[in-house]
């Protein structure tokens, strides 16, 4: 299945703005992206090992925290999109 | 049965005639051109996204803007604010914005709020617009505006830049999902580059912004499918846009069926913030650009470290050592434990933690340059340019 790396965390990733690993629940996928670029864990993750609150995951255009988060199951032609907060805008 | 409002919203044949494309088009017509005339938008910042936004909205007719805004035009916002120009640097932003706004169309009123919103005025400033629009540019303001909309009752219209990827929603209508809905936490302070450490493609809110004036609009009118519980996504390099669904949660502390936020909060508590702590040097372990430029005159063994990206240094640099700070830990090995070590980047952020980081592998003797290049180019040698 198909990662697509955001902007803020493409830096992290080797510079890739998508990823292709193969998973069969988005738990598992975000594990083979994080073991294959580590920068990446603690911008994904916080202490507790919880996906950070301002990082959502999405399988195609659903929240996963909608689905059954972690364990939502994904198929080969899923795209699962990480889509961090972003803040600029003004000055 | 006629309502005041029906007798003071009527156009002038110079208004018909300069909204005359908008009149012909049964989607608007003179029903909805009235709509926008006695439409009271309030824009939250006069900068990226605020400037593209707000000359649509002025040109449309919208009749009463509200713009708060404290900044001053500055030649670093000319790649992207296109409401400023170049003989606006140096004046307040709400002036330069609101001499252009009236050029584009003087049959509006403007009303300008120079003050920084807060947790004291937000209510208050709300209380007299229909629709908020959130041009700001940091995680506090966003949380703060996603709130007193929810709190006020106002929708939010919502848009988000990083280099060259957007954001761009509505929010905080009533059947809708909010802001905190999205994302019920900010980031700590620093994880997130801001468009001043990161960049932003000078069109990216010229898209995103307008993106959010055609939200207002359709709000306005009543009209189309708004963006409520829908995320936008924007790739202006890849030129990609998608859509992911955004849900309203019933736990939300704001807008949820139990709330806990009935008020307004500190938002740069909320946010990790503690306060201004801006370029002055804030620890024992800062070094001011003024203290710098004095030991290096003296001839003090210092080893100047840069850790911004090799692309900045080719704009300016102090003649240090060159290694970004995403490259820092597996370069350590380059570096000299035993000499004091000045570390520096264009602000002072990125420099803090790369200071952090050698602090963390064993390195007794280093000091964070506070502020930045930037502070070395207002402070101690003009001839470096500021970028």
């Amino acid at each position: 299945m198909k990662i697509l790396v955001p902007t803020p965390l493409r830096q992290y990733a080797g510079k890739q703005a998508a990823v292709e690993v193969q998973a069969s629940t988005v738990g598992e996928a975000l594990n083979r992206l994080t073991s294959t670029y580590p920068d990446l864990r603690k911008h994904l993750y916080g202490e507790d090992g919880e996906l950070r609150a301002f990082v959502n995951v999405y399988v195609n255009d659903d929240d996963i925290r909608y689905l059954q988060k972690k364990e939502t199951a994904v198929k080969d032609n899923d795209t699962l999109s990480i889509v961090p907060s972003i803040a600029g805008g003004g000055r | 049965m006629a309502g005041i409002a029906e007798k003071v919203a009527s156009l002038s044949n110079e208004e018909i005639l300069r909204y005359s494309r908008h009149l012909i088009m049964p989607e608007v017509g003179m029903e909805g051109q009235l709509k926008l005339k006695q439409a009271r938008v309030l824009c939250i910042g006069a900068g990226g996204l605020g400037s593209p936004l707000s000359l649509y909205l002025a040109a449309a007719g919208v009749g009463t803007l509200g713009i708060v805004d404290f900044d001053v035009v500055d030649f670093t916002n000319l790649q992207r604010q296109v409401i400023h120009g170049t003989s606006d640097v140096g004046r307040k932003k709400l002036d330069s914005a609101a001499d252009t706004l009236h050029e584009i169309n003087p049959n509006i009123e403007i009303r300008k709020f120079e003050t920084r919103l807060s947790s004291a005025n937000a209510l208050e400033l709300f209380r007299d617009f229909d629709i908020i629009v959130d041009g700001t540019d940091n995680f506090p303001t966003r949380y703060l505006v996603n709130d007193a909309c929810v709190l006020t009752g106002k929708p939010n219209v919502y848009g988000s830049i990083f280099r060259f990827e957007g954001q761009a929603s509505v929010f905080a209508t009533k059947e809708g999902p909010c802001y905190r809905c999205l994302y019920p936490e900010p980031p700590p302070p620093g994880l997130v580059p801001s468009c001043a450490e990161g960049g932003v493609l000078g069109i990216l809110p010229g898209l995103v912004g307008v993106i959010q004036a055609t939200e207002t609009i359709k709000l306005i009118l009543g009209s189309g499918e708004p963006l409520i519980g829908r995320l936008l996504l924007m790739d202006a390099l890849a030129m990609r846009f998608r859509e992911l669904k955004l849900r309203k949660n019933p736990d939300c502390p704001v807008c949820g069926t139990h709330p806990t936020v009935t008020e307004l909060i500190d938002y740069n508590q909320f946010c990790g913030i503690r306060g201004e702590e801006a370029a002055a040097p804030t620890s024992m372990t800062d070094i001011s650009v003024e203290e710098l430029k004095k030991r290096l005159d003296r001839g003090d063994d210092l080893f100047v470290l840069d850790v911004r990206d090799p692309h900045e240094y080719q704009i300016c640099n102090l003649g240090g050592y060159l290694i970004p700070l995403n490259d820092l830990p597996k370069r350590v090995s380059e570096l000299d434990s035993s000499r004091e070590i000045v570390v520096h980047c264009k602000m002072g952020g990125r420099s803090a933690k790369a200071a952090d980081f050698l602090r963390q592998s064993g390195f007794s003797k280093v000091l964070n340059l506070a502020g930045g290049i930037t502070a070395w180019a207002e402070r101690v040698d003009p001839k470096v340019p500021k970028y």
